[in-house]
């Protein structure tokens, strides 16, 4: 089911997700602003939407500035490890039957990784900058993410014993009769859980903690560096959103239109959802995160494994 | 957990309120008769200058930002020779007007000044002087006042008694 031409979904898919997360940036302020009762950014352009050309241009010309504090080579990569590992995981995120870059038959596996790669990004940031608030961020997001994989692993385990595949488009041919979230539903809420704090999103940006940390692991970023932990924040908002998408509500699935349309629909759904999160939650404590994520999140997706598993065993 | 549903429930219910932002150069806000902007002197009814030069306003500025000459006119009505305010220093608290003893300076719900020079907003004398009472109609110092200058003598003022003869030691 691999595109015919790869070069021109990859290209495909690079500028969709790219301009896409960029746009996220107007999205996410408008919405914020509309559950706000204000009207957000309006001025540039049809609704503002030319803020984010503007927010562009004035990220681009601002100083890009190392501190000469700060571990020289490692500050400059950890920007770019999130972009890189964000962006292979879209590689395997199948957004129609035609539109896939590899359809690989561990695709889910490779994704799991590739997240959790994501957070030597911001545990080197926060150690390279060599800043108290910038560390603590760091360790918040090692601590964080050490609590959170492993029951996002565990809670996708259900929907691969239903479809009996690692592989996302035979995850989703799966769903053809009926969505996961049905008889995955518990799954499904530990799986946006674990995926909003994967993509380090209110309640539990601890990482960032603007109140308290100043802004945590990217205290120290300025110009494009930040921009690329930015944009790397969208556009993890981004593949978890396909990610719920493909996994638990049917991928591309669904009547009259175009298959992508739908993929692109449930998509933008959960994108505004994690946005409303935002506008809504209070971040938790770093004590409440750890001991929910381990005294009743990782039991919980454990016994959704057990529960499923005995299922499936029974019906066969 | 029931709480947190309820909250984002409650917040994406907004969606549908209306919205508290006036988009300003637009549309204006409306703007209290009382609120505290930029900085007039005004005349009474007559048309006089009523400032009388008391230099109260200037010592109760916190910021040293109004500055005054008293000089006097033929008939000995005090008046500033010049009276400059520096609005690039003014923090529009209205201490100057609580200080006027002649409501000559009133603030007003005017705010929209910003100039690209800054030496533009050190406004002089006749950038200040408004035509007409302000907030005050109908107020007129010197006809109240017991003060003499030329034309009106001592006890000639409106609800003032003539002034007492001291030499004189009838009861």
């Amino acid at each position: 089911m691999t595109s015919p031409y790869p070069i021109v979904a990859i290209a495909g898919i690079l500028i969709v997700a790219l301009s896409l997360a960029a746009l996220l940036i107007w999205l996410e302020r408008r919405l914020l602003a509309l559950w706000q009762d204000r009207y957000g950014p309006n001025r540039v352009g049809p609704f503002g939407l030319l803020q984010v050309v503007a927010d562009m241009i004035k990220i681009f010309a601002k100083e890009d500035w190392i501190p000469p504090f700060a571990d020289k080579g490692v500050f400059v990569i950890a920007p770019a490890i999130i972009m890189v590992t964000v962006l292979l995981s879209f590689a395997v995120v199948p957004f129609s039957p035609g539109i896939i870059v590899v359809d690989l038959n561990i695709a889910l596996l490779f994704f799991l990784g590739m997240s959790s790669l994501g957070v030597y990004s911001i545990v080197l940031a926060g150690w390279a900058s060599d800043n108290k608030y910038s560390l603590l961020g760091g360790l918040r997001a090692a601590a964080q993410m050490i609590s959170y994989e492993v029951f996002m692993s565990l809670s996708l385990m259900g929907v691969v014993l239903l479809a009996g595949s690692f592989s996302l488009s035979a995850i989703v041919e799966a769903q053809k009769r009926l969505w996961f979230v049905v008889p995955q539903f518990l799954g499904f809420l530990l799986f946006l859980i674990a995926g909003v704090a994967e993509a380090r999103r209110s309640p539990f940006d601890l990482p960032e903690a603007d109140s308290e940390l100043v802004a945590g692991f990217h205290s120290e970023y300025s110009g494009m560096k930040f921009g690329m932990f930015f944009v790397g924040e969208y556009l993890g908002v981004i593949l978890i959103s396909s990610m719920i998408t493909v996994l638990f509500f049917g991928g591309w699935l669904g009547p009259w239109l175009p298959p992508v349309v739908w993929f692109l629909i449930k998509m933008f759904a959960f994108i505004c959802f994690f946005i409303l999160l935002r506008a809504s939650l209070p971040r938790l404590r770093f004590d409440q995160l750890m001991s929910w994520g381990w005294k009743v999140m990782l039991p919980l997706a454990l016994l959704n494994l057990i529960v499923t598993g005995a299922v499936v065993v029974a019906w066969q | 957990m029931w709480s947190l549903i309820k909250t984002i429930w409650n917040v994406f219910l907004h969606s549908f309120h209306k919205r508290v932002t006036i988009q300003y150069p637009e549309e204006k806000p409306y703007l209290a008769p009382r609120s505290r902007a930029r900085i007039i002197l005004s005349r009474d009814p007559d048309g006089g200058e009523r400032c009388v030069a008391c230099y109260l306003c200037a010592i109760a500025c916190p910021v040293d930002c109004i500055a005054l000459q008293a000089t006097e006119d033929k008939d000995e009505r005090r008046y500033p020779e010049f009276f400059r305010i520096n609005f690039s220093r003014c923090i529009f608290c209205g201490y100057c007007e609580e200080a006027c003893p002649t409501y000559a300076i009133q603030l007003t719900p005017d705010f929209e000044m910003a100039e690209y020079n800054r030496q533009n907003l050190v406004y002089e004398k006749e950038d200040l002087l408004i035509d007409g009472p302000g907030k005050y109609p109908g107020y007129n110092y010197w006809r109240v006042s017991g003060a003499r200058i030329g034309g009106k003598d001592k006890g000639e003022a409106e609800n003032e008694a003539p002034p007492v003869d001291l030499r004189s030691l009838m009861p």
